[in-house]
């Protein structure tokens, strides 16, 4: 499946924002769902193998667009003779933008060969939330492969480069280098940096970037202790309304 | 290329501050996911794949283009979270630097550089090539760890470097594919990540007696 899904905000010069596009692609589809808010709801099961999917974010100045979405992405296996399922996202935030990316996990399931790639840039005043959760297989299963490769800049630089790749073709990735016995792990990005540095109780830590901003991680057994630890650092208000 | 040159470089004597640091491994142990040799080896298999996989990147990509230690050593800046394994990072390059000012001529560079771009710069001053100062650095990053092992586990030397020497066609992989890519953009470069080597650093940083500084 092949999808190409849009979405610009702008502001609408009275204090408030403007969806300018927003345009979706199954299953990528996204519904306004408040003020500045919208939700992707999904449009059936995956990514599955041979899936290829890429979600345009932008913000334009003055204005404010929070991602959610209703329901985990459920990596799933697919044919096997596809090539792996790929999702990109690419975001740019202008200055004086605000964005909140905090969607359901990313789930592995066993056998899946999933790759998430993120873009994102951030102009100087601009400002990012940016959560991503992985989960390795469903309850009491193998870890499917997933890899995803994050690029974060602000302001010209590059702010935060990461991989991580889990599953059986991950060498070492459930040694207690990379995730140990965890099978949850969330991120948190703030940029410009806007909570405070601290480490556990856990597996849990908020560390300053070398740049402007902040990485809050949290690895666990399951995914609750990872939303126990990172929601209390910007769980959207916003509930689904319609 | 001079092969006992790439000896003396990646030589564990080099007097370049290593022994200080368990390469994350005394956080784990603390923690309790290290216990015997097996665990020693998931450790060790995990962090060549992330933190050795970039340092070998690095490392090729300063020796390849020396000149361009200021934006390799920001993009190592962007590949690592934590605070303190930046500091471990700097303080180990600052090291390293000093000691290979009485080995070879060096270029001029900054004092603070990441280890990994240091270890480049080191090795092109003593006329090695990308892919000798990436199986330097792949080595380097389990070599420190699997030290650590012994004196925190008490376990058997010669079982653990039994470890290393499974780990060397991966290390020398890696170094090939770090060579071949020694001339790619720094974003373009590898970022493999280990959430519990950044997470554990962070809370080893606030232990007030610890056997290693990182």
């Amino acid at each position: 499946m092949r999808a190409r899904s849009r979405v610009a905000a702008e502001s609408d010069g009275r204090g408030g924002t403007r969806l300018a596009v927003l345009r979706s692609e199954s299953p990528l589809l996204l519904r306004r769902t408040g003020p500045h808010t919208v939700h992707l709801v999904g449009g059936g099961a995956g990514p599955l193998r041979g899936d290829d999917l890429r979600l345009d974010i932008s913000v334009a100045p003055g204005a404010a667009l929070e991602i959610l979405s209703v329901a985990a992405q459920l990596a799933l296996p697919g044919q096997a003779h596809l090539p792996q399922s790929r999702l990109e996202i690419h975001a740019t935030v202008a200055s004086g933008g605000t964005l909140r990316w905090w969607p359901e996990p990313m789930i592995a399931a066993a056998g899946c060969n999933h790759l998430t790639v993120t873009r994102v840039d951030v102009a100087e005043g601009g400002s990012l939330l940016w959560r991503d959760d992985l989960v390795c297989g469903r309850h009491g299963e193998d870890s499917g492969d997933v890899r995803t490769d994050t690029t974060i800049r602000y302001a010209g630089s590059t702010l935060y480069r990461h991989e991580l790749s889990v599953g059986p073709h991950a060498p070492g990735w459930s040694g207690a280098a990379v995730l140990g016995d965890g099978r949850a792990i969330g991120t948190l990005i703030s940029a410009p940096g806007a909570f405070p540095a601290t480490a556990g109780p856990g597996d849990f830590a908020v560390m300053p970037l070398a740049g402007p901003g902040m990485l809050a991680t949290a690895v666990a057994p399951d995914i609750r202790a990872v939303q126990a630890a990172l929601d209390p650092l910007g769980k959207p208000t916003a509930t689904l309304t319609h | 290329m001079s092969l006992a040159s790439l000896l003396v470089l990646a030589d564990g004597r080099l007097p370049s501050g290593g022994h200080a640091h368990s390469g994350g491994l005394e956080a784990q142990v603390s923690a309790g996911r290290v216990r015997d040799l097996d665990a020693v080896a998931g450790f060790l298999r995990g962090k060549l794949a992330t933190a050795g996989l970039v340092a070998a990147a690095f490392a090729a990509a300063s020796c390849a283009r020396p000149g361009e230690w200021a934006s390799l050593d920001q993009g190592l800046d962007s590949r690592t979270p934590s605070p303190a394994l930046r500091k471990a990072s700097r303080a180990q390059g600052r090291a390293l630097l000093r000691a290979a000012r009485a080995m070879w001529s060096l270029p001029p560079v900054g004092r603070d550089l990441h280890q990994p771009v240091a270890l480049g710069v080191v090795a092109h001053a003593g006329g090695l090539g990308p892919e000798e100062a990436a199986v330097a650095a792949a080595h380097g990053t389990t070599s420190g760890a699997a030290s650590a092992a012994v004196r925190l586990l008490g376990l058997d030397p010669y079982a653990v470097h039994g470890l290393l020497a499974r780990l060397t066609a991966d290390c020398d992989r890696i170094a090939a594919d770090a060579a071949a890519r020694a001339e790619s953009p720094v974003d373009d470069l590898p970022a493999a990540g280990a959430p519990l080597l950044d997470i554990g650093a962070e809370l080893h940083a606030t232990w007030e007696v610890r056997l290693f500084a990182s």
